[in-house]
Formats: structure tokens, C-alpha cells, sequence
């Protein structure tokens, strides 16, 4: 018999669904799991959906979306009967990738894992938990905190599997880890997702996450992932989003970074409905270095916030964020950059830079520098813009017989590429290069390199 | 090829250019020289379609057809050019991309087919070598990070890929050095043709001891107060703008 209710709260709704299905969260899952998740809960009670009230979630009214939202939770993940690996290729030339896929948030069960270096372990979540409780109990949940940001919290509450990958001291891997996130339902679906990705003592690694809708239906996808960089390691972390803009989709990726590690990050939003992006480092070893690079392209009511926060905590360590906006219609975006200094972090260099473009009168970006120096010995700067197309630039253009259309374009393309030509694998930069070039243009909703073999079930539909 | 008729225009609500009557026949060079503050780079702006000015009266025709209806780039695309006194740095937009742009709209406009990747390159390597423009500076964006001699020969490079029937060259001398003068010079002769016209706006004569003019017009006040042979620079050089002042009864 099914009986109607209505709650008090958003937070009693998601509390109860948390205890209804409590059993099937914790199916398979070890101890640990269970109690992170009973306490991940509880601060997620404590903080509840942040409104726009609360400091870092000024830009984004999450509590509108979580109050719609009454979707179907995908608690148990879908089985396929046939090799996915054959019916999605993504086809980018000479970009050879390894391939694993997530489906409504879980871990792919037939990802080929079997060319990886010795000692690297690649597997699910699920079964990490289990198998490798050593290193999931020293790195999970110590990188993103659940007692501080109720996302986080919401995410560990709901954790059920997600990618985990453990890259031993010395160990390069060549080819980029292509993780390619895929949602598919007939109803509309909430998804929780959880990463972790540890890389040992002077071990290297590529990896780029590649977020794809395959239904109309709607969304929200909370994902979280956290990385460990050991001394010495190099990651850099590339993530493509082009989802329908049914699509929410709040992002989190926490990265701690000890002496000497080298990160670049690059947050490519072509596509979604609300997005919002999190990213977080912790640099807690001396000369370590972050690189953070984004740009978001938005139209229609789309929605994308970039929130940053580099926390400097040992000396030498430099950060640079380049952050780019192009916003058409009545999108709206934001940009919030933190920067926290820690007293002894002596000798920091921490730069920051936000520019966007506004296409029309009616879209809105709000971008906001945060700064907090707790120390003298600092290098630190950070700028923003908004403001429309260099005018004396695009007459230059005109007046070699462009026309303004495609002066304009090759202008917004010129001001993409900045952030672009920070790629480092060529195939990749030249795929996405094409890709942004597409969507300034109109021509695309989504990734054209990705092919999809024709009369199975998983078509993506045309939005 | 041009004529233009009681042209007035305004800038930011001013009155800069003042009634000017001027033509242009194919196979001419024309010097437009004055003192500072004349309209001599309005004038240019004005005929390239720059919309920030605002023509209140006259008329202009370009082989016959109404120049102030079209815009800037159709300007381009029939036939007429500015060279830049500032050229602009565009950074992200190549050398390369750009010209392609800019060479096959133009072909596609006159309904020509579209130079291929190596066709267009072989096109640029001719030109390159004409105008002696160093062959890195194609591999870089627009301008970008150029020193002031390379921007002013990247227009005549620019010129000399868009084969224009009308060269409007601003101030094209300032900043240059006297070997970058002769250069920039030089390619423009070079590109000279008995079927195409030159305009060169200048404030020195320096730039005219080696683009020979075939006119010489004084633009003062907004208007054009004396038109003569190429003799008129030598005079300008030697009593100066306030010759001109003078016998204006200033």
C-alpha cells in the first residue's frame, strides 16, 4: 500500500529515505562504510541544504532544486547484458585512453583493468571497501570533510560505489584514465558518486572524467571525488561536462598535495542545467603546485558556479587559477576563488584570475576574489572582468572582410583557447578545441566524438 | 573609383570632418596630409565603416555603389583596405586562421572557390617574401606581442594577401624606423597596379620621399583647403602647417 506524504523539511525527506534503505546502502559494505555514512548523516542533519544564506552557496539556491527534486534514488546499479566497451566508444583520434565507465553513479562491472602496471589497483569502490580497507581507511574521508560542507556530507550519507584507483611509488602511467560518467533511467534519478584516487610517492597519472546524459530524463548528480598526491607526484585531472539541461550537477573534487606534487586541473563545462563545480586543495607539503584552469560555456537559463578554495599550508607552494565564463542568453554563472594563507606558509605564491564574457544584456555573472592572508612573505594576486567583446578588435576583423558574426566568434574562440591551451595531451586539446568551437558556434549539445552504436538501447536523445 | 561628395561626420556628438569632396581614380596614389586634429584618421575610419563614427551628411561611392550603406566588412570584401595607424592585438586569434578567414570570405563573396589548406599556404609564402615580413610573426596571434615596425608591416602583409582595389594607409609611417619605412614602402609599391588606388594619410613627408604621390590634398579644420601635385609636400616640408594657416587668413 503506498501512502502519500508530505514532509515537514527537504532534510526530513532525505532522512527518511536515508533510514528507509538503509539496508540496501549498506549492502555488501564493510564497517567502515557504515558507520562514515551514520555520521556523514548526522552533519548533513546539523547543516541541512544550504540556502543562499550560507557563505559558500551564495550562487547556487540549492534548496529550490532539492525541494523539486523527488526523484528516484539509484540504489542498486543497473546491469547491462552486453560489452559496453562495444557500444561506446569515444572517438577522439590518437586519444588512447583507458576506459571505465560509471552508469547512474556505479562502478562499470566489466572495465577492462588488466593493463595497468603491477601493484596498481583499479576497481570499485564497493569492492575497495572491502578489499583495501588499509588505504581507504587512511585516505577516505580525510580529504573532503563531511562535518563542514553539507554536499560533502550528503555525498558520504549516500556513498555506495564510484572509482577507486591506487597508483604505487614510481609508477607512470602513459596512457590518460578516461572515466566516463553515464547517466541512463526511465524515470527521473538522483545519483551519488564517490571517487578515490590515491597516487604514491613519485607515480603520475592522467585522468579525465567525461560526464554524458544518454536519457531525457532528469537529473541530479552528486559526486565527490577525492585525490591523494603523494611527494613528488604529477596529476593533472581534466573533466568535460556535457549533459542536457534537465541536468544538475553538483561536483566536488578535493585534492591534497604533499611536498613537491604537481596538480593541473582543467573544468570544461560545455553543457548542463545547474552545474556547480567544487574544487578544493590542500597544499600540505612544501613546493607543491596547483594549476586550476575552467571554462564554462552557458545559454538558455543554464546555470554554472565555480567555487575554488587553494589552501596554502606549507611554504613554497605556488597555486594559479584561470577561470573563464562565456555566457549567452539569460544564463547566469559565478566564481568564487578562496585563498587561505596559513601563517608559516612563508614564501606562497597564490595567483587568481576570473574573466567573462557576457553575450547579451539579460546574462548575469557574479565573481568574487576571497583572500585570506594569514602571513607576510606572500605573493598573491587575483583579478576579474566581465564585460562584453573588445569592440576595436572585432572592427579590426570587420574591416579584413569577417563578417561580425564570425569575428565575433573567432573572438569568444580566442578567449576560450587561453584556458584550452593548458591541455596537455595534444589529441585531447585539439578535440576539445573543435567541441568549444562547435558550441559557441550552436551547433552541438553534445560531445560529437562519442559514437554510440546504432540500435541498442542507449540512444542519446537529441536536445 | 571613389568619390566622395560633402562628406560630414561626427564623433561623440563633435563635428570632425566638415564638407569634403575628393576623387579617386584607379592608378592613383593620393597623399592627405595635415596638422594634428584635422579628421585626416577620421576620414579613414569614416571610409572603412567604423561605426563609433557618425555620418550626417554626404555621399560616397565605391565603383558606383553607396559605401556609407555597407558594412565594414562588405567595405573589405569590395575592394578597400585600411591599414591601421594602431593596428589591434587580438591574442588567442592566429595569424594563420585569421587571414584563411579573412581571404576565403572574400573568394566566397565573389563567388570563387575556396583556397585550400596548401594552395592558401603557397599564397602566403609568396607574399611573405614580397613584403619581407619575418615568417615566425605568421605563426603567432594577431599583433600580439609585435613590436610597433612588425604591426605596420604585418598590414602591408595583410594588404598584400587581400589585394585590395582601394589602400587607405594611416598613418602607416609613425613608429617606424627608416629601415622599416623602406620596407613598408617598398612593399606597397610593389603592390601597386594601373587597376588599384592608394590613399596615404600622413602628418610627415618622410613616407612620401618613397610613396611617390600623385596628389596632394591639406586637410585642415575638417575640410580639404588645398589639393596640388607631389610638389606641395616639398613646400609643406619647408614652411610648415602654418603657411597653410596663413594664407587661410588665420
Amino acid at each position: 500500500m503506498i501512502e502519500s506524504i508530505t514532509f515537514e523539511s527537504t532534510e526530513q525527506r532525505i532522512f527518511q529515505l536515508f533510514t528507509e534503505n538503509i539496508a540496501l546502502l549498506n549492502e555488501g559494505a564493510g564497517t567502515l562504510l557504515r558507520n562514515d555514512r551514520e555520521e556523514a548523516m548526522k552533519a548533513f542533519q546539523r547543516m541541512g541544504i544550504p540556502s543562499r544564506k550560507v557563505e559558500n552557496y551564495k550562487y547556487t539556491d540549492l534548496t529550490k532544486l532539492f525541494a523539486l527534486e523527488n526523484y528516484n534514488r539509484a540504489f542498486r546499479s543497473t546491469s547491462f547484458d552486453f560489452d559496453m566497451q562495444e557500444v561506446f566508444t569515444c572517438d577522439v583520434p590518437e586519444f588512447d585512453t583507458h576506459i571505465l565507465f560509471h552508469v547512474n553513479g556505479w562502478y562499470f562491472d566489466q572495465n577492462r583493468t588488466d593493463q595497468f602496471p603491477e601493484g596498481t589497483i583499479i576497481k570499485s569502490m564497493k569492492s575497495a571497501w572491502l578489499e583495501n580497507s588499509e588505504l581507504i581507511e587512511k585516505y577516505y574521508g580525510k580529504i573532503a570533510d563531511s562535518t563542514t560542507d553539507p554536499l560533502v556530507a550528503l555525498n558520504s550519507a549516500f556513498a555506495q560505489d564510484g572509482v577507486f584507483i591506487y597508483i604505487p611509488d614510481h609508477v607512470v602511467i602513459e596512457k590518460p584514465i578516461q572515466i566516463i560518467n553515464l547517466l541512463r533511467s526511465e524515470e527521473d534519478l538522483y545519483v551519488t558518486q564517490r571517487n578515490l584516487v590515491v597516487l604514491g610517492n613519485n607515480s603520475q597519472t592522467k585522468l579525465m572524467f567525461c560526464d554524458h546524459t544518454l536519457a531525457i530524463h532528469s537529473f541530479v548528480a552528486n559526486y565527490l571525488t577525492e585525490v591523494q598526491l603523494g611527494e613528488d607526484a604529477v596529476a593533472d585531472i581534466y573533466g568535460i561536462q556535457n549533459q542536457h539541461n534537465g541536468t544538475a550537477y553538483l561536483n566536488g573534487i578535493f585534492v591534497r598535495q604533499e611536498r613537491n606534487s604537481q596538480l593541473i586541473t582543467n573544468t570544461i563545462s560545455l553543457h548542463g542545467g545547474i552545474t556547480r563545480n567544487h574544487l578544493q586543495v590542500d597544499l600540505q607539503g612544501e613546493h607543491a603546485n596547483a594549476s586550476l584552469y575552467g571554462l564554462s560555456l552557458t545559454d538558455k537559463d543554464q546555470h554554472s558556479d565555480i567555487f575554488t578554495s587553494i589552501i596554502h599550508g606549507q611554504p613554497g607552494c605556488h597555486s594559479n587559477q584561470i577561470f573563464k565564463n562565456v555566457l549567452d542568453d539569460n544564463s547566469t554563472g559565478a566564481f568564487t576563488g578562496r585563498i587561505h594563507v596559513m601563517p608559516g606558509a612563508k614564501k606562497t605564491e597564490a595567483y587568481q584570475r576570473n574573466n567573462s564574457v557576457l553575450m547579451t544584456k539579460a546574462a548575469k555573472m557574479n565573481t568574487k576574489p576571497q583572500l585570506v592572508i594569514d602571513n607576510d612573505d606572500v605573493k598573491c594576486s587575483h583579478g576579474a572582468t566581465v564585460g562584453q567583446v573588445n569592440e576595436e578588435a572585432l572592427f579590426y576583423l570587420q574591416t579584413r572582410g569577417i563578417n561580425e558574426k564570425e569575428a565575433r566568434l573567432m573572438l569568444m574562440f580566442a578567449f576560450a583557447h587561453e584556458v584550452l591551451a593548458n591541455i596537455g595531451v595534444e589529441p585531447l586539446r585539439q578535440s576539445i578545441d573543435r567541441l568549444v568551437n562547435k558550441r559557441l558556434r550552436g551547433e552541438v549539445s553534445r560531445c560529437h566524438d562519442c559514437k554510440l552504436t546504432e540500435g541498442r538501447s542507449l540512444e542519446v536523445p537529441r536536445l | 573609383m571613389l568619390i566622395i561628395k560633402d562628406l560630414h561626420a561626427n564623433v561623440e556628438g563633435k563635428e570632425i570632418l566638415r564638407g569634403i569632396n575628393l576623387t579617386i581614380n584607379a592608378g592613383e596614389v593620393h597623399a592627405i596630409m595635415g596638422p594634428n586634429g584635422s579628421g585626416k584618421s577620421t576620414l579613414a575610419n569614416v571610409l572603412a565603416g567604423n561605426t563609433n563614427y557618425e555620418v550626417t551628411k554626404g555621399e560616397v561611392t565605391f565603383f558606383g555603389k553607396n559605401l556609407l550603406e555597407m558594412s565594414a566588412d562588405v567595405r573589405a570584401k569590395e575592394g578597400l583596405f585600411l591599414s591601421f595607424q594602431y593596428p589591434v592585438e587580438i591574442p588567442g586569434v592566429s595569424m594563420i586562421n585569421f587571414l584563411k578567414t579573412a581571404v576565403n570570405e572574400s573568394r566566397k563573396y565573389h563567388q570563387l572557390k575556396e583556397l585550400s589548406a596548401g594552395d592558401f599556404l603557397k599564397v602566403m609564402r609568396e607574399k611573405k617574401e614580397m613584403v619581407q615580413i619575418d615568417s615566425q610573426l605568421t605563426n603567432r596571434s594577431v599583433n600580439e606581442g609585435f613590436s610597433g615596425g612588425e604591426k605596420k608591416k604585418n598590414e602591408i602583409f595583410q594588404m598584400a594577401m587581400l589585394e585590395p582595389k582601394l589602400a587607405i594607409l594611416d598613418e602607416t609611417d609613425s613608429g617606424l624606423d627608416i629601415d622599416a619605412l623602406r620596407i613598408v614602402a617598398n612593399g606597397v609599391n610593389l603592390l601597386k597596379r594601373p587597376e588599384n588606388a592608394t590613399i596615404v594619410v600622413t602628418h610627415y613627408q618622410r613616407l612620401l620621399d618613397y610613396i611617390v604621390p600623385d596628389f596632394v590634398h591639406v586637410l585642415y579644420k575638417g575640410q580639404i583647403v588645398k589639393s596640388a601635385g607631389k610638389e606641395l609636400v616639398l613646400e609643406l616640408e619647408e614652411k610648415g602647417y602654418d603657411w597653410i594657416k596663413k594664407e587661410l587668413g588665420e
